[in-house]
């Protein structure tokens, strides 16, 4: 045993795959540990919100400001509100408009909007340009107002009698505030899915509850297909072709296609997390059924299973003390390709609707359902969908390099 | 040849395997007589059906046909009691080693399997000890070494003597070997041989060797019979049949085997 | 005067396991074999015999390690060749080697002759199907096989007859040494006597210069090579003709041996056979001194102490002991 153990750790494969599964369950139990913040509180107004860093605005303004002059600050902001795709925009307007081509420079800020500033004018008709693109001009025509001040600007609060507006301070171009002073800032890492949840704790979450019915489905699954395997490949006879029929029909089933139906008819109410993994567990274990059969029929003929039988046992202990020792190997590493096809299972069925209730707890299928049916993809929303495709591909990679390194210890031939 | 008692006999054994175009026929109407005391060799080539038929006298392997009789009366093992009856009095040695012993247990298990078949389940510790030190000292093991190891810490030739050490404390009537000495260096081979002989001459046990060699069949049984295809094609005493074989398969066999004392005919392949 | 085809001087291989050991498993071997004749490697599981035919073939691939010592094939010297080299220019055509199961080298999706075909374009591409068919043709009516033989796939041939058939491949170069490992083990008596015949057949025809073979069966080796050496813990312990190592052994471990031997031969019944007590010593610490010692029936305090080299007798015999002929013959009298 210590040896086999030895022999384990000895492959490189099993320890980068265990300790991927280790780290993710590490973050598993110890984030919402540190954050504990529910997993499916919508904090966002509003769909989608990108990965960053959020600061609040008002308390901003009451917050200790420091002046910092760096180079290419002005730079920047002119930068960030007149896009190159603006910049061109405009271009290809005082073309239009009749300006030689050659006198406009782009990049030039001050130029272009000199030259803008002097032509533009929203009544011109430009031949060919759409209403939407007028409209487009005249909201660009605003957002220029101010670009290159270099004056502050004004914070005023009303007064509470007159009406009237006081100023209250000014905010300098060159103020800039540490943001660890401001009383509330929010890292979104992984930004916010469309009901406006924070992804990332929801992805955590998600990933526990997705390993849960995992290991449960998996368990279920493996236990069922070691006693009937057992049972069918010792006895043999009426037991085994009883067993085999019902392992053929279940193989013959398309898996899915039976998740579907048994979901499905559950019903939305009773969908937990536990019953979908016990659903899960109950299709799928023909596949370890068929393999431990195989494996005890190759067994139940050796020398020292006769021996056993000649020495007066029982059939329970000969298939517990002589049969069982000898494919627990091969039995630990059929669980474990269990419990990844059923996260993968439970990952399908979620992507359909058809998994656990989406009321208390994500899965990772949820998510990906819920990232499908709001268009993340086609948004662009990257951070709503890509972070729950590595994780689940992480979990069953990580496990399948397990098994991998395990096959092996287990069988010396394919050493290398 | 003196009154000697019969221990176990046949009549038209048969087993046959699957049906229809993949039936095959393992041992093919088969008789015999065995008597106490008596060292037989069953010697067929691979596929012969010797192994069949020696698992079907260990009661491991159903018959189609035909009927078993030990000590006169007809064999039953319907039932699992009956089984543990017959088995005290039939046991067997196989071929390999290290396929013998389950990797998992130590091989004290071995042996204390065999106490408590013998009713000794309930013996103190001590006096199952002494048993079983016995026993390994008659196969010249020492039980205060061996106790607590695993069986690939052994020899080859350690496990295969420690089997035997296992019959001795069963005392059965009856032993098959399978090819005891196949899996064993030349120089081990004429200590297991030794061994089970002495176990024949102490307590008058019917060996039964299954092989393929004719030298050890020669060497050490007191009849042998030949095996093909399911049958037996010739039968009697060792220089009977080695020495003035009849049929022509058994002449053949014994002319392919190489001699060191006469002349090795090549030309009759 | 013979031209000798195999020189072999003090060969020392070993293993190095995965976890850094070294196994000594060929140990100062010499060896010499003359054209024409055949050489038989006897003893038992263990005793380095296998190892020694890789390493006589010169190519080692890890586990095994060259560490030192000289091969000379028909005047070549081999030794601590490239693996590469080696293939190319000395496997297959100055030694051919069998292993045990060789049968099982058979492509069981390609017929036979295409196996051929495989084989001798690595050594002359430019062979055409049809020199290749007429090589095989040839070579397999001279050896006794059926030429249907080449158009069949291995699956459809019995374990005898692949058994031959590689073997006639593996001497299709004309191979200065053939090295035979086991080559008979896995058959059934009659296919073996077949073997047997065949390969004999092969020297005798020179087919093959010269003949290594290896096996724990002593009656075979009897029936084969002129001369035989038994090893023993990696060391070669004696070398004799058949008929001395046979009948007249000197070393204490062949004298166990050749007592061990069974043949279905009248008078065998009422002969002793002897029994070696205890097991081969661990090779990865070999004793400093005899490494037959512990186990041996005349074993004296100096044969633990020293190592023991080969003792040379006239007519080529040798073997590896303290003690002297007439003191060996002396003991072995008196039982």
């Amino acid at each position: 045993m210590k040896h086999t153990i030895r022999q384990v750790f000895h492959s490189g494969k099993f320890i980068f795959g265990f300790s991927i599964l280790v780290a993710i369950l590490l973050v598993v139990i110890i984030y919402p540990l540190v954050i504990p913040d529910p997993p499916l509180a919508i904090i966002a107004q509003g769909t989608f919100f990108e990965p960053g860093i959020y600061v609040n605005v008002y308390d901003t303004m009451t917050a200790p400001k420091y002046i910092l002059n760096l180079e290419g600050a002005a730079a920047k902001r002119i930068a960030s509100r007149l896009s190159k795709d603006d910049r061109t925009a405009m271009r290809d307007w005082l073309v239009a408009s009749g300006i030689p081509e050659d006198e406009i420079d782009i990049d030039d800020t001050a130029l272009l909007l000199d030259l803008w500033e002097t032509h533009f004018d929203p009544k011109v008709n430009i031949p060919g340009m759409t209403n939407a693109k007028r409209n487009y001009y005249i909201r660009l025509n605003t957002s220029l107002d101010g670009l290159l001040a270099t004056e502050g600007a004004i914070l005023a609060v009303k007064n509470a009698e007159t009406g009237a507006l006081e100023e209250k301070g000014v905010i300098e171009q060159s103020q800039y505030v540490n943001a660890s002073k401001v009383a509330n800032v929010r890292l979104l890492p992984l930004g916010t899915d469309n009901f406006g949840r924070d992804v990332l704790t929801e992805l955590v979450a998600a990933a526990r509850v997705s390993l849960q019915i995992g290991f449960i489905a998996g368990t279920i699954a493996t236990l069922i297909g070691l006693t009937l395997g057992l049972l069918a490949g010792y006895i043999g006879g009426l037991v085994d072709d009883l067993i085999m029929f019902f392992t053929n029909l279940f193989t013959v089933i398309p898996g899915l296609v039976l998740l579907i139906l048994i979901s499905f008819s559950i019903g939305q109410e009773k969908r937990g997390a536990t019953t979908i993994a016990v659903v899960i567990g109950f299709t799928s274990w023909y596949w370890t059924t068929r393999a431990v059969r195989a494996q005890v029929i190759s067994l139940r003929n050796r020398d020292h299973v006769n021996l056993s039988k000649l020495s007066g046992h029982s059939i329970v202990h000969i298939i517990l003390n002589d049969i069982l020792p000898y494919i627990a190997s091969y039995v630990v590493m059929a669980m474990i390709l269990q419990i990844s096809s059923a996260i993968l299972a439970e990952a399908s069925l979620s992507i359909l609707g058809l998994g656990p209730r989406t009321t208390e707890v994500p899965t990772l299928g949820l998510m990906m359902n819920w990232a499908m049916i709001y268009y993340a993809h086609t948004l662009g929303k990257w951070w709503a969908y890509i972070p729950v495709l590595v994780t689940i591909a992480l979990i069953t990679f990580s496990m399948n390099l397990m098994n991998t390194g395990l096959d092996q210890v287990f069988n010396p031939a394919l050493r290398d | 040849m003196a009154e000697r008692k019969v221990c176990l006999s046949g009549t038209g054994l048969t087993k046959i395997y699957g049906f229809g175009r993949t039936r095959t026929l393992a041992v093919d109407h088969v008789d015999f007589s065995f008597y106490e005391g008596e060292v037989v060799s069953i010697v067929g080539e691979s596929g012969s059906g010797k192994t069949t038929l020696a698992k079907m006298l260990l009661g491991l392997t159903s018959t189609t046909e035909g009927d078993i009789y030990f000590q006169g009366q007809k064999r039953d093992i319907s039932t699992q009691k009956k089984r543990l009856e017959y088995w005290r009095n039939i046991q067997a040695i196989f071929q390999d080693p290290f396929s013998s012993y389950n990797i998992f247990n130590k091989i004290d298990a071995v042996l204390l399997d065999c106490i408590n078949m013998r009713g000794g389940r309930q013996f103190p510790y001590s006096k199952k000890v002494e048993m079983m030190t016995q026993a390994c000292s008659f196969v010249n093991l020492k039980f205060e070494e061996l106790t607590n190891k695993y069986p690939f810490e052994l020899s080859g030739g350690q496990m295969q003597r420690l089997m035997i050490a296992r019959v001795f404390l069963l005392m059965p009537k009856i032993l098959i070997a399978d090819e005891p000495t196949s899996m064993i260096d030349a120089c081990s081979r004429a200590t297991i041989l030794d061994m089970l002989m002495q176990l024949r001459d102490e307590i008058g046990m019917t060996i039964i060797f299954i092989t393929h060699d004719l030298g050890l069949a020669y060497y050490v049984s007191d009849s042998v019979y030949i095996m093909e295809h399911g049958k037996f094609v010739e039968s009697g005493s060792a220089d009977e049949v080695i020495l003035r074989p009849k049929q022509a398969y058994t002449k053949r066999l014994i002319n392919d085997v190489p001699k060191i004392y006469e002349e090795w005919d090549l030309s009759t392949v | 005067m013979p031209t000798t085809l195999l020189e072999v001087r003090e060969l020392t291989t070993r293993y190095i396991t995965r976890f850094g050991e070294s196994v000594y498993a060929v140990d100062h071997v010499s060896l010499k074999v003359e054209e024409g004749k055949s050489l038989g490697i006897a003893g038992e599981s263990g005793c380095g015999k296998s190892t020694l035919a890789l390493s006589l073939m010169g190519y080692y691939f890890a586990p095994l390690h060259y560490m030192s010592g000289q091969i000379i094939i028909d005047g070549r010297n081999i030794s601590g060749m490239d693996p590469d080299d080696v293939r190319k220019s000395v496997l297959g055509k100055e030694i051919a080697y069998i292993p045990q199961a060789a049968m099982n080298a058979l492509n069981p999706t390609q017929k036979v002759i295409n196996f051929i075909e495989d084989v001798i374009r690595v050594h002359d591409y430019g062979a055409t199907k049809q020199q290749i068919y007429e090589r095989a043709r040839t070579l397999f009516e001279r050896v006794g096989l059926p030429e249907s033989v080449l158009h069949k796939y291995p699956v459809e041939l019995s374990g005898g007859m692949k058994q031959r058939t590689v073997i006639a491949i593996s001497v299709l170069l004309s191979p200065k040494v053939l090295i035979a490992d086991e080559p008979s083990s896995a058959l059934d008596v009659t296919s073996q006597k077949m073997v047997i015949k065949m390969i004999k057949q092969l020297l005798h025809d020179g087919l093959v210069g010269s003949l290594i073979f290896i096996t724990h069966e002593l009656p075979l080796l009897y029936n084969v090579t002129d001369d035989i050496m038994v090893m023993y813990a990696g060391q070669i312990v004696e070398k004799a003709t058949a008929r001395e190592a046979v009948f007249d052994p000197l070393h204490p471990y062949s004298k166990g041996l050749m007592g061990s031997i069974i043949v279905p031969e009248e008078g065998l019944r009422e002969v002793k056979l002897t029994a070696i007590p205890g097991v081969p010593p661990n090779l990865k610490k070999p004793p400093l001194g005899c490494r037959f010692a512990e186990r041996c029936k005349y074993v004296q305090p100096e044969c633990i102490v020293n190592a023991v080299g080969l003792r040379n007798l006239e007519g080529g015999r040798a073997y590896r002991c303290i003690f002297s002929e007439a003191e060996l013959r002396e003991a072995y009298k008196n039982g």
